[in-house]
């Protein structure tokens, strides 16, 4: 973990201005009272392009305090480009600790995964989401999905999922599997592989979603009920990998293909390098 | 305070308005989250009375000019308090609730009908109020005192169930929440700003009148 800091003085407090903090407050306050339904904000311009997390950015800038720890991930990995730079971007302008534990961590902001190890409640899961609207590619009209939420009208959704079935003779959705979430709104989870959807349901963290360009907040409160959408005869499986990690030996977590070489070489490693490193530690402890 | 004078001597905001800030969004956001807890609220103000330090609080954290204030008849009668308001926050303080983002309660025993508040459109839901009630007891355990409730909560944020106690309220204070969680996603927030602390009820919450002593288990 690095200590709290001073931060740069020519910027306010995590960068943003203070009314601009008030009104991501005000939407994120009315997202954790109707979970899973998309509060509409007046989303900034931020010093970094669209699809960078900006949505994400702007969440954790009007949640973070003083005494906040931060940790960034960008597909479980806290050593990629785009969490690196957010990290060091809080760092300088809120002069906030950051972290690279999970377990250490008050707010994480992630980049399309959940962490393996099990979140706490006091901990703010920030999800970055760049299509907050699970219809969008099946109804394109904005004014036509906000009727459809409002109806709770999602048969749409299911004959997409019936449609992967007739196709591939299974739910072919990997990635930003849909979710009901508390018996009501119909959420898109932001591109978290499917493996990581049974984490969300009755999470003891608060989690939050925050689509910059799209400008949506919307939120999971802790112990909410999340259920992926599936039917009776074909139930909603997470994906199983045939190897463990190859560097910790998990059998349970979500792996990343490495290349090796260009003769066709490859591993299997923990997409959560946290995790991973933990149970590597671990080990050598052990021994 | 003098009200009505020619000058009125205004009460202090935030000594720390960034952090201040933060810190009372934070109690609210978690309040909120976790129905039938009771968050430490960090609020060093001395506003005009009847307005408490708590509403204080939560009014300057939240309000602007974007976010329009209605007060309660008790806040009303005091010119003091809007004047306060109006100088730190910016918000216009409306006569209308429905036109209310923030409604400040410090009567809570008098609130008025909570349909009388924006509820939000079913496509639009979240273009509702907050109420914000003045409680002078708010407790997760523990009875709720003379005037009070003691309600039995369940819905998103509450592992089981939970249980909330405050004091003042309105005596059919549970079945009032009852028809405002009929409404979901439609319908009124509310949090219950005590001395120090807030308690939220967010309008997924299902809450119950509970029995005066806390439930087994």
């Amino acid at each position: 973990m690095t200590a709290p800091r001073q931060a740069d003085p020519g910027y306010n407090f995590a960068y943003l201005d203070e009314g601009t903090k008030r009104m991501i407050r005000r939407a994120i306050l009315k997202a954790v009272a109707i979970p899973g339904y998309q509060v509409p904000f007046a989303s900034r311009e931020m010093p970094m392009p669209y699809g960078w997390g900006t949505g994400g950015v702007q969440v954790t800038a009007a949640i973070l305090g003083r005494a906040d720890v931060l940790k960034v991930i960008d597909q479980g990995s806290d050593d990629t480009t785009n969490a690196v730079s957010i990290r060091a971007f809080f760092a300088r302008t809120a002069g906030v600790a950051v972290t690279t534990r999970t377990a250490d961590a008050t707010v994480i902001q992630t980049r399309h995964r959940i962490p393996e190890a099990p979140l706490h409640a006091g901990q703010v899961l920030v999800y970055q989401v760049p299509i907050p609207e699970p219809l969008r590619f099946l109804e394109p009209r904005e004014t036509e999905t906000r009727q459809l939420h409002a109806l709770a009208e999602y048969g749409l959704m299911h004959v997409k999922l019936y449609e992967d079935i007739a196709r591939h003779g299974h739910i072919a959705t990997t990635y930003a599997y849909p979710v009901e979430v508390a018996g009501r709104y119909v959420m898109d989870p932001s591109p978290t592989p499917k493996f990581d959807n049974p984490k969300m349901d009755d999470c003891p963290a608060l989690q939050l979603f925050g689509a910059g360009r799209e400008k949506r907040i919307y939120a999971v409160p802790p112990h909410t009920r999340v259920r992926s959408l599936d039917f009776e005869d074909h139930p909603f499986r997470v994906q199983r990998f045939a190897r463990p990690c190859a560097l910790c030996g998990a059998g349970d977590v979500y792996l990343d293909e490495v290349l090796l070489d260009d003769a066709g070489g490859r591993m299997f490693v923990c997409s959560d390098t946290d995790h991973c490193e933990g149970r590597r530690q671990a080990a050598g402890d052990a021994r | 305070m003098g009200a009505g004078s020619g000058s009125i001597a205004l009460a202090r905001g935030f000594a720390d308005p960034v952090h201040d800030a933060q810190g009372i969004f934070r109690a609210v956001m978690e309040a909120l989250a976790r129905p039938g807890t009771v968050q430490p609220l960090p609020v060093a103000l001395a506003p005009p009375a009847p307005l408490t330090p708590a509403l204080a609080g939560i009014a300057l954290a939240l309000a602007d000019p974007d976010a329009p204030l209605w007060l309660d008849a008790a806040l009303a009668g005091d010119p003091a308090v809007a004047a306060f308001l109006r100088f730190h926050t910016g918000a216009a303080v409306v006569d209308d609730p429905a036109a209310a983002a923030f409604a400040l309660v410090a009567d809570p025993a008098a609130c008025p009908d909570l349909a009388a508040f924006a509820q939000g459109t079913p496509a639009y839901p979240d273009r509702s109020t907050t109420l914000v009630l003045a409680v002078e007891r708010v407790s997760a355990a523990g009875a709720p005192g003379p005037g009070g409730c003691a309600l039995r909560l369940d819905g998103p944020g509450i592992r089981g169930t939970a249980r909330l106690a405050a004091a003042p309220l309105p005596r059919d204070f549970a079945a009032r929440l009852a028809h405002n969680r009929a409404r979901f996603p439609q319908g009124v927030d509310l949090l219950l700003a005590g001395p120090g602390s807030v308690a939220g009820l967010p309008r997924s919450t299902r809450a119950a009148p509970a029995d005066p002593a806390p439930p087994e288990g």
